[in-house]
């Protein structure tokens, strides 16, 4: 096999791997969407916002140090302890569960019927005000993220060995096997995993076929008893924990910083591709959009345009599916009687 | 025989119970419009109730004020001889009430089965916890529930069809899934609003056939809301008769026929 061949294939895996952290993100934009028709654009916030809160239960930061240092003349930084990840995880859920709560009891219970630009503009001010919370909460220096759930059970940080070794081989003699980040592969495998138990979820529970029944039609679902404000609140947690995932995810792969919170503008053209409505579509949009830019940087960007085409390279791939499947590959057919 | 508080018995043989819903001068206005003008009526358990009248004059007003879906500004709804405190929809269909819409409201992404289930969801009774972890008791739940379900799929008759998704069914049958996931809630009191609207005869003789049949077998308390008046005579034990607003008549079938003020606002000319 030749080896440009071979690089090929790399970057086309690294684009697969890579595609998993934006469906990640993606995942909980069609959460919210499909349940109440909002497009919360704080999404990616969220995912800063456990991510911090996950880090700072871990250290033992003390929350809103600087407020409490400035009104009491204190000089409080941190507890003194440092918690177990799963006992911090589990910690960072509840937050996420009371986040949830708050949003729904205090944004949108008010906002019910409203337009969805309304309730878009919503979700601007509170991307906005989950910033300053997280700032306010837990200081804005940039921090490193390590799971680990016993001594020497980390997330696995850089390339995975095993995979370099057995695929060295494939090459001639300058070959020195597949690189793939290890952090990669186990964002891909719970990923994986985070999908099947949400699908699962709304296929097989009581909540879930309530989820799915506000999803479809609110009165409907008023009809046969299902609070909708419950149902919301549900949607809103479930959104929070893949926001803690992807947060995690990223988080550990380049530290956790104030521009985590951009990901969320690569999670639109993903929606764009797979459609606003359809987890699946979100999972195939997020791998499309990884393995085409990375793809399109290494053999045309990179050679032909100078690079840093991996900027731009998605949202030119939205537009062209805004004009010729506006709907994505998976959301529902746009059919309006006239 | 109408007065006697533990009620009656029809013509056909059927016992007819104890008012279960009373509604008590109640008005619903929206912004300057009266929807409905102080209209009292009550439902017996086991009967069959018509809301009857012209386009207009409020019927799907006053079921939704059942249903939860309006809460009028005057006047009190007795439920099972309880003055019920204004409700949300969701908290009224958990004490037994449930309906179908005008406009068919089915979820239109599931199977028939999956629709028929969401009318078993109040009945089901374990948490998010038992829920995902899909063991013990939430596993039971579900197959009681599901063999319910069935039932109410197999009286219905619409077995053939379980698995489809109901986007994908003719009008007809829609009508029927939509009483299906009604009927699987076993509720206590049952609302139709126009069961046959946009039906072809055939089909309106099929519906007609299943909501007695309901009746009869599981004594199900009906209340319907229809235009046909043809219908509505043959099938209901008493009849409220609405025109702008106001009830102008309220008995059984032959007293609505016969009284003048039906005859006038409604029906205009007696066609027999």
């Amino acid at each position: 096999m030749s080896e440009a061949f071979l690089y090929t294939v790399e970057v086309f895996l690294n684009g697969l791997m890579a595609g998993v952290l934006y469906a990640l993100v993606a995942l909980g934009f069609v959460l919210i969407y499909k349940a109440s028709g909002i497009f919360n654009f704080a999404q990616g916030v969220m995912a800063l916002f456990a991510a911090m809160t996950l880090v700072g239960f871990q250290n033992g930061q003390v929350p809103f140090a600087h407020l409490i240092n400035a009104t009491f003349g204190l000089h409080v930084t941190n507890f003194g302890w440092n918690l177990h990840s799963v006992v911090a995880v589990f910690l960072t859920v509840l937050v996420m569960i009371l986040l949830a709560w708050a949003v729904q009891r205090f944004v949108f219970r008010h906002l019910v019927g409203q337009e969805p630009i309304i309730l878009f503009m919503a979700t601007i001010g509170l991307a906005y005000f989950l910033e300053g919370l997280a700032d306010l909460m837990w200081g804005s220096e940039i921090k490193t993220l390590d799971l680990c759930w016993s001594a020497g059970h980390c997330l696995p940080q850089g390339g995975n060995f095993w995979i370099e070794d057995m695929t060295a081989g494939l090459g001639g003699e300058g070959f020195y096997g597949f690189f793939i980040d290890s952090l990669d592969i186990v964002a891909a495998v719970v990923a994986m995993v985070l999908v099947a138990a949400l699908v699962a979820f709304a296929q097989y529970t009581k909540q879930g076929r309530a989820m799915r029944a506000v999803a479809d039609d609110h009165q409907a679902a008023l009809s046969v008893g299902v609070s909708l404000n419950f149902i919301w609140i549900l949607v809103w947690s479930l959104a929070g924990f893949v926001a803690l995932v992807a947060g995690i995810m990223w988080g550990a792969k380049s530290g956790v910083q104030f521009s985590l919170s951009l990901i969320a503008l690569k999670a639109l053209p993903v929606l764009m591709l797979g459609g606003f409505t359809s987890i699946p579509g979100a999972i195939v949009g997020g791998l499309i959009i990884g393995v085409g830019e990375k793809l399109f940087e290494f053999l045309i960007g990179a050679p032909f345009l100078g690079g840093a085409t991996e900027n731009w390279f998605a949202y030119m791939l939205a537009l062209l599916f805004l004009v010729f499947r506006p709907q994505g590959l998976f959301g529902e057919k746009i059919i309006e009687r006239v | 025989m109408l007065d006697q508080a533990d009620g009656y018995t029809t013509a056909d043989g059927r016992k007819i119970g104890p008012v279960v819903m009373e509604m008590k001068n109640i008005t619903l206005r929206f912004g300057g419009v009266e929807a409905i003008k102080d209209i009292s009526f009550d439902i017996r358990e086991g009967e069959i109730r018509a809301i009857i009248g012209p386009n207009g004059a409020g019927k799907s007003s006053m079921l939704n004020v059942i249903s939860g879906f309006y809460v009028p500004q005057e006047g009190q709804v007795f439920y099972q001889g309880q003055p019920r405190p204004p409700m949300k929809p969701f908290q009224v269909a958990r004490q037994g009430i449930a309906r179908t819409f005008q406009n068919i409201a089915l979820f239109e992404g599931m199977t028939v089965l999956d629709n028929v289930m969401t009318g078993r969801l109040t009945h089901m009774q374990t948490g998010l916890f038992w829920q995902s972890m899909w063991k013990g008791k939430a596993e039971e739940e579900e197959t009681a529930n599901r063999e319910v379900a069935e039932k109410i799929i197999d009286f219905l008759e619409i077995q053939a069809i379980r698995k489809t998704p109901v986007a994908r069914l003719p009008y007809g049958l829609k009508k029927r899934v939509e009483l299906a996931r009604a009927l699987a809630a076993e509720p206590s009191l049952l609302l139709l609003d126009e069961p046959m609207a946009g039906m072809n005869v055939e089909e309106k003789e099929d519906m007609s056939r299943f909501i007695l049949d309901v009746n009869d077998e599981f004594g199900t308390t009906i209340a319907l809301i229809e235009h046909d008046m043809g219908v509505v005579m043959d099938l209901s034990d008493r009849v409220v008769v609405m025109d702008y607003g106001k009830k102008i008549g309220d008995g059984t079938p032959d007293e609505v026929r016969n009284n003048q003020d039906v005859i006038d606002a409604y029906l205009g000319v007696a066609h027999d």
